[in-house]
């Protein structure tokens, strides 16, 4: 089974994020960088298939030259190949980034035949679209689904679960070739090994630098909500809380009397 | 004066849901601002149809719009985003308004996708005009992004639990309008194949009333006996972190947090939960947090209403008493 993992470098925040003077983006200064968790777990996913059925793994990402971290993180763990669609940094929005992935795509699929199963996280951590894994598979005429946090594929199809809005759990059979964005909890990331981070430092990245375009949706300008930062009323200190918290929660009607 | 909005409304239990009421909201500010009606789309069984409609009066809705074709559930992605896609194309749409849940994110972008249109996913407000100025929500809504979209067709999810849903007015039902699409066996080749059940007597955490909530300060999987006996004398439901759940202290489908669930119940109680923006961004809508901590400088204490300091096992067996 051929598996192409799509992934996107963003900054790994945690704490409060701060943007850059005129605000058009985060100041990365001093932070690090990663995929969204949904992504990394997407990858682990391709690699465990790959794993226990044989075929072949490809990681793909639209960004910047440095982006080529994110790629050989995820061939330490154990993708094989990895392709960068490189730009100057700037924002690609959701249209113009599928765009550039299916032409990738395409040139990939002819020189080195179809990928069986196209994975993609559930949304970015970052712009959150919600939607270049969709667009790829219209554009390249493959059923999609989204959300998925279970995936099992057979001969020619594959099964995937998601929880469904109500709870409880609804399941999907699509047949191969499919695009399946995955969800954190899918699976547990390994952490890569030393000996996978000195192969895959050495590995060759495919590269191409596709001309940036506007899709319709253009960024302005960030801007951090108004924190209404809470000033906490304290209601005591451990146990001697305890009578203020039964009254408190009495008070908002979650105890009764 | 332009052609209609188009409401997309997703339903639960019988009913539209929350995200579909409070999108609803920005469909009729829309509506208002370009002079034109507002029309539903309701995600339900054909046989439904009618209650679906009934349930949208007094709520600003001209006419819902009945697909004709009884292959389709709520269960076929693609055969709904074809339909939405056809009814949008010959009612000369000005835009495409559903809520920015998993299910609302998702079949608009497949409406998107068909029609080679953008969409812009969980906005917070939309301002018609020669190219429309609108802010989502980035980073789960830890940031916010002032964009604008330029389409002939604006497709728009809102982002669930930032608008209030209308109360309805006591004005009359939507008109119900049956309108003919055409869909092919590739619009229905996805659907659902199989379903199963919630467990049993369980609250669910983005529905219950009191959510307690476990971090790193619980300490181990055990730890969340206590907090489970917290949410059961309480009627609520418990959740996590994301290191909880990463380090499987806890289920993955109990994370609170930008990869996990956004939860709106009336009291959040942050136990040992530093405040990560990740989690915030989860738990915010909360009416009320009390967050538990010892430390009393921890993020978690910007967002909180209430603070105990100390240790949360030990603040606990007196609320018993």
């Amino acid at each position: 089974m051929n598996i192409l993992v799509c992934v996107k470098r963003v900054p790994a925040t945690g704490g409060r994020i701060v943007l850059t003077p005129d605000g058009t983006d985060i100041d990365t200064r001093y932070l690090g960088f990663t995929v969204s968790p949904h992504e990394e777990c997407a990858v682990e996913e391709a690699v465990r298939i790959v794993e226990g059925r044989g075929g072949s793994t490809t990681v793909l990402t639209l960004g910047p030259a440095a982006a080529e971290d994110q790629l050989r993180d995820a061939m330490a763990i154990g993708i094989e190949r990895a392709i960068l669609l490189e730009t100057d940094g700037r924002d690609w929005d959701p249209v113009a980034t599928a765009r550039a992935i299916v032409e990738a795509i395409r040139a990939q699929e002819s020189a080195n035949g179809p990928f069986d199963l196209i994975l993609f996280g559930n949304e970015s951590a970052d712009s959150g679209g919600f939607q270049v894994g969709i667009r790829v598979a219209a554009a390249l005429g493959r059923p999609v689904v989204t959300g998925i946090k279970s995936l099992a594929p057979g001969e020619g199809s594959v099964v995937a679960r998601r929880e469904a809005a109500g709870g409880g759990w609804e399941t999907f059979e699509l047949p191969l070739p499919a695009v399946v964005s995955v969800k954190e909890g899918i699976n547990l990331p390994r952490y890569p090994s030393v000996p996978g981070r000195l192969r895959a430092r050495k590995k060759e990245i495919e590269r191409s630098t596709p001309a940036w375009q506007s899709g319709g949706l253009d960024k302005v300008v960030l801007r951090l909500p108004a924190t209404e930062t809470t000033q906490a009323e304290v209601l005591g200190r451990g146990a001697e809380a305890a009578p203020a918290v039964v009254d408190l929660l009495t008070r908002i009607g979650v105890l009764g009397r | 004066m332009s052609g209609p909005v188009i409401a997309l409304v997703t339903s639960a239990g019988g009913g539209p849901d929350r995200a579909s009421l409070e999108a609803l909201t920005v469909a009729r500010q829309i509506a208002a601002a370009t002079g034109s009606p507002v029309e539903a789309i309701v995600v339900a069984e054909r046989s439904s149809a009618g209650g679906a409609a009934a349930s949208l009066a007094g709520l600003g809705v001209a006419r819902a719009i009945v697909v004709e074709d009884d292959r389709l559930t709520p269960d076929h992605p693609d055969g709904w985003a074809a339909a939405v896609a056809q009814v949008a194309e010959t009612r000369a749409t000005s835009a495409i308004v559903g809520p920015g849940t998993e299910r609302g994110n998702d079949l608009l972008a497949r409406v998107a996708a068909r029609l080679d249109l953008p969409m812009a996913a969980n906005c917070l407000t939309v301002e018609p005009g020669a190219t429309w100025a609108i802010s989502r929500q980035r980073w789960a809504g830890s940031l916010i992004e002032d964009c604008r979209l330029t389409a002939r067709i604006k497709v728009l999810t809102i982002a669930p639990n930032t608008v209030a849903a209308g109360a309805p007015d006591g004005g009359a039902a939507p008109a119900v309008e049956s309108v003919p699409v055409t869909l092919t066996d590739a619009d229905l080749a996805v659907h659902v194949t199989g379903r199963e059940a919630p467990e049993r007597g369980k609250i669910s955490l983005t529905d219950a009333k009191v959510v307690v909530g476990g971090g790193r300060g619980v300490g181990s999987g055990e730890g969340f006996a206590e907090l489970e006996e917290l949410a059961s004398l309480l009627g609520g439901a418990v959740g996590g972190s994301r290191v909880v759940t990463s380090a499987g202290w806890r289920p993955h489908a109990d994370q609170i947090g930008q990869t996990g669930l956004r939860i709106a119940p009336d009291v959040y109680i942050a136990c040992g939960i530093s405040g990560a923006i990740q989690h915030i961004v989860g738990c915010k809508a909360a009416k009320h947090i009390v967050a538990i901590n010892t430390d009393a400088e921890a993020p978690i204490m910007g967002v909180a209403d209430y603070a105990v300091i100390g240790d949360q096992i030990r603040r606990r067996s007196p609320v018993r008493a």
